[in-house]
Parts: C-alpha cells; structure tokens; sequence
C-alpha cells in the first residue's frame, strides 16, 4: 500500500468509527440534551438541536418528585449490598486463591452456577418470603437480594485479582513474621486494592442498575432510581424534558463510573475468562 | 505448586482457610437452595393469594394449565425469539464493531467510550429513552426523521412490539459484546498478526484465520452470559409494553411476573418458574464447563 | 551464626515424594550452593528449610533446637526470592522496615539499622523510591537489605540471579561472594546455574529428583564425581562420554579400550572390574589435547571461538562427537581431519550403574 492510500484509509475507517459510535451514543446525547429543554422545546416537532438551556426540568424534578429519597435509598442499598458482599467475599477470595484444596475448583463453579438461577424463577418463594418477614419494601430487603445475587460474581472477581498477586510476597511477609491479619491487612490488600475498588464498582454499578427486584419488591418507600424512573412510563407522567433530567441524574453517577473502570469490569462480567 | 501458598504451621491454619470461606458458601448455600425447593414445592400446590378457598396438591395441574396455555406457548417463543435476535445482532456486530475499534483513528479512544456507554444505563432508562425520545409516534426522533424524508411515522410499540423491544436490548447488549470482544481482540499477540501478514495474509484472511479464532472463546462466553440475562429480560418490557398488546410482548418472565404478582395465582407462577430454572440451568451447565476449561489454563 | 541439621527430609506432596530423605550438614557460616535441573526438589527443600513448606517426616534442626513447627519468622532466616517479592506498595524504607515494625524494634534503632545497611548496599539514594521505580539490580539490593537488616542466623537464597542479564549477573555473583565473606553468616543458596554454584559455594549440594547425589567442595565434584548425573552436570562445556571395555587390570589401574581400538591406561581402582565387561569412559573437553601422535582419530565439525580459548566438536569414526578445548588461536578448521589424546591421568570411569570408579589420586585442590 502507497503513504496516501493508506492515509485515506485511515480517515475512512475513522469516519465510520465515529458515525457508529456517535449513533449508537445518539440516545443518551439526547436525553441529556432534552434535560436541558422547556417541556415546550421537548416536544416540538420537528425536535430542535439548537434550543436555549434551562434548568426548569431539574428545578422541577428536585422540587415535586422527591427525588433526593430515591436517591438515597439507592445509595443507602447499593453501599450496603457491596460493602455486605465485599465484607463475605474478601475472606472467602483469600481462602481460595492462596488455600487451594481439592474442592476448591467445584467450589467456585457451583457458586457461579448460583448467579445463573434466574431471577424470575425464584420471584414467587422471594416475594412471599420478603412480606412475611415484612422486608418488603425496605431498603434491607433490596440490599439483601442485590448483596445475594452479587456474591459470586465479586467472590469470582476477588478471586481472579488475588490469583494475580505473587504469593513470594506473601511468603515474604510471612518471614518477616506477618500474622494471617497482617498479612491481608498490610500485604494483600493494599496490593489488590486496584482490583477490590473496580469489584466495588461493578457492585455499585449492578445494584444501581437493577431493576427487576427494584420493581418487584418496592413501591415508594423503599424503591431505588431504577424503579422511580419507571414511574414515568404512565402515559399521564409524559414530560419529556423532567423525564429526561431525572434519567440523566439517575444514570450520570454510573456512567462515569463505567467509563472508569471498563478494563476491569470486562474481568468482572467474564469471570475471568477474557483478559 | 509455585501458586499456593501453605497454610501456616500446625491445625489452625488449615481450619482457618475453611473457616475464612464458610460465611460466603452458607449464605450462598441457603439463597440458593430454599427458594428453588419453595418454587418446586409452590408449584405442585393449589395457591392463590387472593382466593384462599383454593388449596391443597394439585398434583401436575399447574405444569398442565400453563403448558397448554396459547399465551405460555406465545411466551416461551417470544423469550427464544429475544434471546436469538439480540444475539445475533450484538455479537455479529459485536465482532465487527471490535475490529473497528481495533484499528486506530483518530479519537479512537473517546469513540470506544461512547460505544460501550449504553451498557451502563439502567434498563427502566435504556427502555424509556427509546420509548419516548427516539420512538414516540409523534414526537421521537426517529418519526421526526421519517417525516422529513417523507414517510409516514410508524407507531413501533403498536405494531412491531417484540422486534422494538429486541432492538432495545439490542442496544443494551451490544456494546457488552463490543466491550467483551474488544478486549480479546486487544490481547491478540502482535507477532501473531504480523507474521500471518509476512505470510500473504490480507485483512479479510486475517480476520478469517487469525482474529476470529483468537475470538472464539470471548463469544463463547458473551452468548452464555448475554443469553443468562436475555432470558430474563424484564424491566424493558415493563416499561415499553407491559407485555402488549395482548401478550404479543410478553416472554416467560413477565409471563411468571404477571401471574403471580396480577393474577397472584402462586402455583401457576411457580410452575413458569420451575420450567424457567430448568432453562436456565441447561445454558449455565455449557456456561460452566466454558469457564471451567478456562480455570485449568 | 548458626549451623544447621537436615535429618532424613521428606516431602510428600499428592501422594508422590519429591524430597526423598535429605540428610546434611552445614557448618555455621558456610556458604552453601543446592543445584540441580528444575524439578529437582531444591527449591522446595529451601522453602522447608525456611517454613514456607510443612516438613513431612524428618526433622530440622538449627542448633540443635527442632524447628519443623516453627513459624518462618521465628526461625531467625531471612529469604531472598527469586522474584525479590518487594511489596510494590511500600517503599524502599518501609520494605526493610516491615519485618523490624513486627519485630517490635523500636524506631530509632530501626533507622540506625536501615540507614547503615543502605549505606553499605549503596541504597541510600532510593529509600524513598518504590520497588517499581528501580532497576533489576537495585531491586535485588533491596531484597538483600531486607534480609540482612534482620540480622538473621541463616540466610536463604532462592534462585536470586536468575531475573538479571548476564553482565549484572557476574557483578552481583562478586558482590554477593564479598557480603558472605564481610558478613560470615550461614548461607544457603540455591541455583540451576552451575557456574554461580562453582564460583560462590562452600560446599555443593548436588540434588536430582529429590535425592542428594552428592555432596562436596567445587573441586571435589569437578575432579571427584561421584556418579555419571555430577559429572554431567557440573563443568561447562560438560564432560565427554565414550563406551568403553576393559581389557586388562593392574596396580596402577584399569586398561580400556575404545571402540576403534585406542587403549587408555586410567588409574582407577579396580575393585571387582572385570576384564571385558563394559564402561563408560569420561573426559574434560580441557584434557584431551590435539597431537599428531594421539591414538583416537576424527574430524572437526564446528569450531566454536570463544576468544580465550577455542572449542572444537570433533566426531570420532563411530560417530560419537568430542568436545576439544585448545587455545583460542588454535587453528582448526571445519572437515580437517585431527588426532587426539586424552590426558589418562584425568579421565574418569564409570560402571553400568553410572556410579564412579575411585581415582587412585586425589586432585591436590579437592580436598
């Protein structure tokens, strides 16, 4: 191939590299944008690319649909399943990555096959279960089955960083003389603390995004971002421009987020399949 | 042997190993085996919540009622059709998209960003957005551009109701494979690729006998990964088409989810369920033993 | 200072022994090398040695005192790895500092200890400096500072060299030679690399499949090798081997005959050899000399110039080749027919066992 070829080349596959991607992105572009209209902007028709931005709908969604105790019961449960599993699956990952015994492979297996129960088959038993304990729409009870249905995948993930740092150094720190606390504390995690904080944040990310339990366990009370947004599916909530400012809050944090940490989460979802 | 590390001198350090991981395998234990044998248990029983009059063994009535239901039949295609199609589209483009990716232009970096970001939005978000703002008869953007080219706006959720809730997920999913799939093409050793080029291999044969093995078991893992959520699939349709019109939308999940939690017959539900399980469980033992193979390496 | 027992060691690991019953001595501060091919079982006898493996039948002991179930850390050893295992995430200070902070030391003696081992490793520039910020050889400057700030009785080397190119390998082997020799602690040293062995040790222990086959001075197993597996593996380029017979037996040795018919007088003795049994012959690539008179003919295949000397790979006629060392402006050239004599007084016979015959004359510097 000739310079010039191969330049042009180059900018062809470029071009279609960035329409693919500027189409696929096109939704989110444009929720964001419509965030930023008045409702009468939102839904002219034809929709205006050039609009002048206000903050009305934020204003507006801050103001009536209690939208910070969405917020909060979504943190509230997302922190509480990951720091829950991470609290589980630390001990766990340490036992198997540096303890190996026979039953350790079948062990881990067996834990991923319990991801793989589909939700939807043990909705009915959850559900009674969660009325009778009266868990039922609280923030716990959602922590709870986020915390559950999470643990394998970050034991998984633990278990894949913690293969990766080099025994010799524990062995070194158990010559000069770390107890078994000391050496998960001192020496181990702060050595897979790249892996443990990109494991947080797929926990983070699935909790946040979750949303068949969401809607399935809370009302208002309890429901999380996920099941409020849902509320705006009824055809007399249509406002273009709050539904557009509330969804944009509502997946902004993890957005970013996952922009962050895509290299590790792609560890994460495969099980350490793919690296 | 070089990769273990042995336990400290003497018992306790060996009921401590085991001690460390008993938390996580109980807890894991208990979820996973006490609402499975609750949903065989329902399944077998007469139980609505609404009608405590019924009650008692009902023995395989439940399996009979749903089986022979036309909407079950209806849901159980429509659950196939969801998983086939998204597959198809995310991994066919999935590949394609990674190869693009690959190569390197300019801002290829932030281009890759915006591929892979739908995957990160919440499905209630995903499935309202292209609800609302792409695929409003009237006001979605996409009716906006059929009518400046001079066609008629379709109503998609009326009349194409599973396709457009497979596109949906579509676009959910894809950039999990384009994510996926990017990676492994990235781990491609270099040599490799350079010295199938000092053999005469062009781009396509390239792809053909180098890329496309490489990838092989990064597609085998989205399939099973993608396919254990896809089966699944339920907040888009909630949002979308509340499994609509008629049950024209609805696959087993909502299926389950609507007679259990609107028709609150718990029975029928748990038999859909059970059926739901044994599904799943058939693609996870392939996906298991994919990621066994690969704990061996 | 300390010295240290192996008593009958055994290592069973998934129902196979790899440590098959070591038993050695090592005198308070001998250097110590354990060579031998990968698999061997020398690493794991170190991390016996060191705790980070159970002892599974036998017994070790460190003065006196059984320390099988002892904690690594109470064993008063310090280890330098193969990897060095520096923790990335502290730095050069704080890796040395570790294991005096669990040790209680208080802190003003930590800094006077570190300060003055820095000194001596020439360290003292990087202690704020990460491991990854150093090159391969400060690192493993680093590995070597954390152990001696201990003060340990023994020190363990597993495979310390390995990571290095082979110039800073043969700068690191002087210095590690001249710390012994300053600090007169207890080493124990393990290496495939027999050059590294021969050069450092004390004493060698030469390991194969879990098994000591032999254990001696450098000179000892160079001149004195016990068996055909220590003569093949300790000198480089290794020794020559030839299918030998026996016809004839005396005081002064044993007479063995060739397959082409060359006879060699070897001063051996000649136990319950039997004329006509069979033999391998060995012989140094230095003790055969190219002479025009020399009884076994060939040809020169390669010719390898390394400068200093030549080496040259000469197939007899039955087809077996010989490594010759000459001097390096020796000027044999490929396909040149040559003859040869090996030096008799220095070549080695082995029985069907592989086991040496006993030299009649000790070499002056084996001991």
């Amino acid at each position: 191939m000739t310079g010039s070829k191969r330049k042009f080349a180059r900018i062809a596959i470029g071009t279609i590299g960035w329409v693919v991607a500027l189409w696929i992105f096109f939704p989110i572009l444009w929720m964001v944008l419509t965030g930023f209209k008045s409702e009468m902007d939102a839904i002219s028709t034809p929709p205006h690319l050039f609009f002048t931005p206000t903050l009305e709908s934020y204003h507006e969604v801050f103001a009536q649909a209690d939208y910070w105790h969405f917020t909060f019961n979504t943190v509230l449960m997302s922190v509480f399943a990951t720091g829950g599993a991470l609290a589980l699956a630390v001990p766990a990952a340490y036992a198997m990555a540096f303890y190996p015994t026979r039953r350790t492979r079948t062990t881990l297996l067996w834990m991923l096959s319990t991801r793989m129960l589909p939700p939807v088959g043990v909705l009915v038993p959850v559900y009674l279960i969660a009325r009778s304990t009266h868990l039922l729409d609280t923030t716990l009870g959602l922590g709870i089955i986020n915390l559950l249905t999470n643990l394998p995948i970050i034991v998984w993930m633990l278990y894949t960083f913690f293969k990766e740092v080099p025994v010799p150094i524990l062995e070194a720190g158990r010559m000069d003389g770390a107890s078994r606390w000391q050496e998960i504390t001192v020496v181990l995690l702060p050595l897979a603390l790249p892996g443990i904080a990109s494991t947080a944040l797929l926990s983070l990310i699935l909790c946040w995004n979750e949303a068949f339990w969401a809607l399935n366990l809370t009302s208002s009370r309890a429901a999380p971002l996920a099941a409020f947004i849902a509320s705006f599916s009824s055809p007399e909530g249509l406002f273009f421009g709050k539904l557009s400012a509330a969804s944009t809050l509502a997946v902004a944090p993890i957005l970013l987020f996952g922009w962050f940490s895509q290299k590790q989460l792609v560890r994460g979802l495969t099980f350490g399949a793919v690296k | 042997m070089e990769t273990t590390l042995s336990p400290p001198k003497g018992k306790k350090g060996r009921t401590g190993a085991a001690l460390f991981l008993s938390p996580a395998v109980l807890i894991l234990l208990v979820w996973s085996l006490i609402p499975l044998a609750l949903t065989l248990w329902y399944s077998f029983q007469n139980y609505n919540l609404v009608d405590p009059t019924l009650s008692g063994f009902a023995g395989l009535d439940n399996y009979r009622y749903l089986l022979t239901d036309p909407d079950f039949v209806w849901a159980l295609l429509n659950t196939v059709l969801l998983v086939l199609g998204v597959l198809v589209i995310s991994v066919g483009g999935g590949v394609l998209l990674a190869v693009l990716y690959d190569q390197d232009f300019l801002g290829r970096g932030i281009a890759r960003i915006l591929v892979i970001s739908p995957f990160f939005v919440m499905p209630t978000v995903s499935a309202l957005v292209w609800k609302n703002l792409m695929l409003h008869p009237i006001y979605g953007v996409y009716s906006a551009m059929m009518r400046a080219v001079g066609l008629t706006p379709i109503d998609w959720l009326q009349h194409y109701p599973m396709q457009t809730v497979m596109m949906i997920v579509a676009w959910e999913w894809l950039p999990f494979a384009v994510l996926i799939l990017l990676t492994a093409v990235q781990s491609l050793d270099h040599e490799q690729k350079e010295a199938a080029r000092m053999d005469g291999a062009g781009p396509v044969a390239r792809f053909r006998y180098i890329i496309l093995p490489h990838l092989s078991r990064a597609i085998t893992v989205v399939i099973m990964i993608e396919t254990i959520y896809l089966l699944t699939i339920f907040a888009e349709i909630w949002v979308t088409t509340s499994g609509g019109p008629g049950v024209a939308s609805t696959n087993l999940a909502f299926l389950i989810y609507a007679r259990a939690l609107l028709q609150f017959d718990v029975g029928g539900a748990s038999a859909g369920g059970v059926i739901a399980i044994v599904i799943a469980n058939v693609i996870a033992a392939f996906l298991v033993r994919a990621v066994a193979r690969n704990l061996e390496a | 200072m300390a010295k240290l027992a192996l008593r009958d060691i055994r290592k069973t690991y998934h129902a196979e022994e790899i440590i098959k019953g070591v038993s050695l001595d090592i005198e308070d501060g001998e250097f110590v090398v354990f060579v031998g091919p990968s698999g061997c079982g020398k690493s794991t006898l170190l991390r016996m040695i060191a705790g980070l493996e159970e002892i599974s039948a036998g017994d070790l002991l460190i003065d006196g005192a059984r320390m099988n179930d002892v904690e690594p850390a109470k064993r008063g050893l310090a280890m330098v790895f193969q990897s060095y295992a520096l923790y990335p995430h502290m730095n050069v200070y704080q890796n040395m500092e570790f294991g005096l902070k669990l040790a209680g030391m208080p802190e003003a003696e930590r800094r006077r200890k570190i300060t003055e081992v820095a000194t001596t490793l020439q360290l003292d520039a990087y202690l704020k400096h990460k491991p990854g910020q150093l090159s391969g050889g400060q690192r493993q400057r680093v590995a070597i500072g954390r152990a001696i700030v201990r003060n340990p009785k023994v020190f363990l080397f597993d495979e310390p060299l390995s990571n290095l190119d082979a110039a800073l390998r043969g700068q690191m082997r002087v210095e590690l030679a001249t710390l012994h020799r300053r600090l007169g602690a207890t080493t124990i040293y393990v290496t495939h690399d027999q050059i590294e062995a021969m050069t450092m040790a004390d004493k060698i222990v030469v390991l194969q499949k879990g098994v000591v086959e032999q254990v001696g001075s450098p000179l000892e197993l160079y001149h004195h090798p016990r068996n055909l597996f220590v003569a093949r593996f300790i000198g480089s380029p290794p020794m020559n081997f030839l299918s030998v017979r026996i016809v004839g037996s005396g005081p002064d040795g044993l007479t063995v005959e060739t397959s082409q018919g060359a006879r060699i007088d070897v001063p051996v003795l000649a136990e319950s050899a039997v004329a006509g049994s069979d033999l391998t012959l060995g012989v140094r690539p230095e003790h055969i000399v190219i002479d025009a008179q020399g009884t076994v003919p060939g040809t020169i295949r390669l010719v390898e110039r390394l400068g200093a000397l030549t080496l040259l790979h000469v197939a007899l006629e039955d087809g077996s080749v010989l490594i010759v060392q000459t001097d390096g402006d020796h000027g044999g050239q490929v396909d040149a027919p040559v003859r040869l004599t090996l030096l008799s007084e220095n070549c080695h016979l082995f029985d069907a066992k592989g086991m040496a015959l006993t030299k009649l004359m000790r070499h002056r510097l084996a001991g």
